[in-house]
């Protein structure tokens, strides 16, 4: 009996340092965001000082017309990047999953912007967008164009952040695809030849189709990541003109730093992480649902032999 | 001559008048069947050159299995026939017409693969309809072509279901019926039973064996199992190392092969092999070697004597062994071990220093480690080159 309960009590002594280092490491940050939340906390204050006013900065968030707008913009963003992304990562992987001379090297230049760190790529931008030195504008210039007020106007300022976005995140969707590509199941696309499938027919009705699991995965990845994005525009737009690039992450950094507002950023955040639960918890829900279906069939398979 | 195989062959199942037979007089009609001619075609990799040229024909509506063992080459012939593979040199001709070319829908082929090759995210009708309605083939002739052949191959009732839904044998049954479905000149088969287990590839391939006789369409079919392509083909083209070594109907292959590759490939259990010398004594040829001394029948002792060779191997069926006193030539064998296999039994046995089966009737059961005298039919004794190979 004794034994028994020892054995019983075990694994959770082994399982304790680890338990430990999340609770302080992870658990601890975000009560402590959920508990700011609740309170009406400016950054002269020790955390002990401020305020409970329990959901009222939940509350003044949802009448207030700049957080609905910067919501918004940064569900905006999100469909609009991660939407072109696809579509572009998707049509190059499927256009360059050939055997080339030299295509490994190709894959590697491809996937490159992927691994520039955020501000560099923000920096570069934002001289390629320079008004007078830009290369954008002087190009155009030469052409005898009229220049375009690349991130000084509202629409086009979104439309360039949304262009960096793209240049840099493409590649992330590229090389998933291009994998999903190349582990399909040859023998079928080879049917799909013998049964008189031309080329778009083959991406249209096999390709495809088959790689659905694989995108639809990577599409929630990338979402989540868009909907956090914060460094590019933060130093190609701060996202300006007026609110028209200014997405939840950068206002919650804002209104944490310059209006010293740390309870109601910190009730913003958790308006962003309840979205991100949700996505994730799509992902999940769908992984779940894929397996599930996926032991069905191969249960009812075997009972019908 | 065949109870050498059908002692393995035979399956333990029920046959049921064929499914498939009944299909090919319903779906399969009128349609041309071409002529196949390879005329010098070649296929190399690089500088690894896996087929050198070959010429081979295939008469219209014939069954011409391609068989050998594992990288002979057989599936690349049959996959530059689908247009799946280029052709390296060479031509191959529809008729008159040159194909090698043309995409693999302008081939008028339909092919089942070894791995079924089903597309996993539609269901078993979508499956089977897929070239149709590429073809924009009106959807109620779709509808009907696919219940009939479906009902045909017992998979009506799995029409919704997808193939991971699906057992072995079924998927089997719907790629088949994918490339029924399809009214095709040409069907290829890339070792389309070697995915099953024994019980079902023998049901399988008895029913193969009916639509055989009752298609009148080209069927191309590969395999490396020699039952397969002995109980199917109308011809049998056997290959080794990218060369055809020989074709033929089953019969000539079995009992004139050419060469020890084709004695040793076709024909179960496979043939006993043992080194000899031939010497002329009085009138009668003579083969010796270690442990044996037995006399040529007079047609075999006239080929041998205009091929001049003296080193040979002889050839012996393990069928043409028959108990001592009835008829044949005497030969001493040690038996080593004894394969129970129901009617009959193969004998392991040992002359000299090689092994020899033996197959005999399981009436008289012998011991292992007997010494006993078997009877040789002499008109069934192989005498081949040692050093070539080729039969004399």
């Amino acid at each position: 009996m004794q034994s028994a309960n020892v054995n019983r009590v075990t694994p959770y002594l082994f399982l304790a340092p680890a338990a430990l280092v999340m609770a302080v490491a992870l658990l601890y940050p975000i009560g402590y965001m959920i508990y700011a939340s609740f309170l009406d906390w400016n950054p002269s204050q020790r955390i002990g000082e401020a305020e409970f006013v329990g959901l009222r900065n939940y509350i003044n968030l949802l009448g207030d017309a700049a957080f609905r707008e910067s919501f918004f913009v940064t569900l905006k963003f999100a469909a609009v990047v991660v939407s072109l992304e696809m579509v572009i990562g998707v049509g190059l992987a499927l256009l360059l999953d050939r055997n080339i001379r030299g295509m490994s090297v190709l894959r590697t230049l491809f996937i490159l912007p992927m691994m520039i760190a955020p501000i560099v790529v923000g920096l570069m931008w934002r001289y390629m967008y320079h008004p007078s030195v830009g290369v954008f504008n002087r190009t155009l210039k030469s052409l005898g164009l009229d220049p375009i007020p690349w991130l000084s106007d509202g629409s086009w300022a979104f439309a360039s952040v949304v262009i960096a976005d793209i240049w840099q995140w493409t590649p992330f969707i590229f090389i998933l695809s291009l994998a999903a590509l190349q582990s399909l199941p040859q023998s079928a696309m080879e049917a799909a030849r013998i049964d008189g499938a031309m080329g778009w027919q083959q991406v249209l009705y096999i390709k495809l189709p088959l790689m659905m699991p694989v995108l639809i995965v990577t599409l929630l990845l990338r979402l989540i990541d868009a909907f956090k994005v914060l460094e590019v525009i933060l130093v190609l737009t701060n996202g300006g003109p007026g609110l028209s690039t200014e997405i939840l992450s950068l206002r919650i950094s804002r209104t944490a730093s310059e209006f010293r507002e740390l309870g109601e950023a910190a009730a913003m955040s958790n308006y962003l992480l309840i979205l991100l639960v949700i996505l994730t918890f799509a992902m999940f829900a769908y992984n779940k649902a894929v397996e599930a279906r996926t032991a069905r069939l191969r249960k009812a398979a075997e009972e019908d032999i | 001559m065949f109870i050498a195989f059908s002692l393995r062959d035979c399956q333990p199942f029920v046959h049921s008048r064929g499914a498939i037979s009944h299909i090919a007089a319903a779906v399969l009609v009128g349609e041309h069947v071409p002529k196949i001619i390879f005329d010098q075609v070649s296929k190399s990799y690089g500088s690894v050159e896996v087929l050198p040229p070959f010429d081979l024909t295939l008469d219209d509506g014939e069954f011409t299995v391609l068989v050998g063992p594992s990288g002979c080459g057989k599936s690349t012939t049959l996959r530059m026939l689908a247009g799946l593979e280029t052709l390296s040199g060479g031509e191959i001709y529809f008729d008159e017409k040159p194909i090698s070319r043309l995409d693999p829908k302008e081939r008028d082929l339909a092919m089942v693969f070894q791995d079924y090759a089903l597309y996993p995210h539609m269901n078993i009708a979508k499956n089977m309809s897929f070239a149709l309605r590429l073809a924009r083939v009106p959807k109620s002739e779709i509808e009907e072509k696919v219940q009939r052949v479906a009902k045909m191959l017992n998979i009506a009732h799995l029409l919704d279901r997808k193939p991971a839904e699906l057992s072995g044998g079924q998927r089997q049954r719907v790629a088949m019926g994918r490339a029924l479905v399809r009214d095709a000149g040409t069907f290829l088969f890339d070792e389309p039973l070697s995915n099953l287990d024994a019980k079902l590839r023998g049901k399988m391939r008895a029913e193969l064996a009916e639509m055989r006789d009752t298609i009148d369409k080209n069927m191309v079919y590969v395999t490396h199992d020699q039952v397969e392509a002995m109980t199917l083909g109308d011809r049998i083209v056997v290959m080794s190392d990218g060369f055809i070594q020989q074709q033929g109907t089953p019969e000539e292959l079995f009992k004139r092969p050419v060469n020890k590759f084709v004695a040793g490939f076709i024909g179960s259990p496979t043939m006993n092999f043992l080194d000899g010398e031939l010497t002329q004594e009085g009138d009668a040829m003579w083969v010796r070697g270690a442990g044996y001394a037995l006399p040529l029948s007079p047609e075999t002792a006239a080929d041998v004597k205009n091929a001049n060779a003296k080193d040979v191997t002889l050839g012996l069926r393990p069928s043409s062994f028959v108990s001592e006193g009835t008829e044949g030539a005497a030969i001493e064998l040690r038996v080593i071990v004894s394969e129970y296999l129901g009617a009959q039994s193969v004998l392991v046995t040992r002359c000299g220093e090689a092994d020899v089966l033996v197959e005999t009737q399981s009436a008289t059961p012998i011991k292992s480690g007997a010494v006993r005298t078997f009877g040789v039919l002499t008109d069934e004794i192989m005498i081949f080159d040692k050093s070539t190979g080729l039969r004399l």
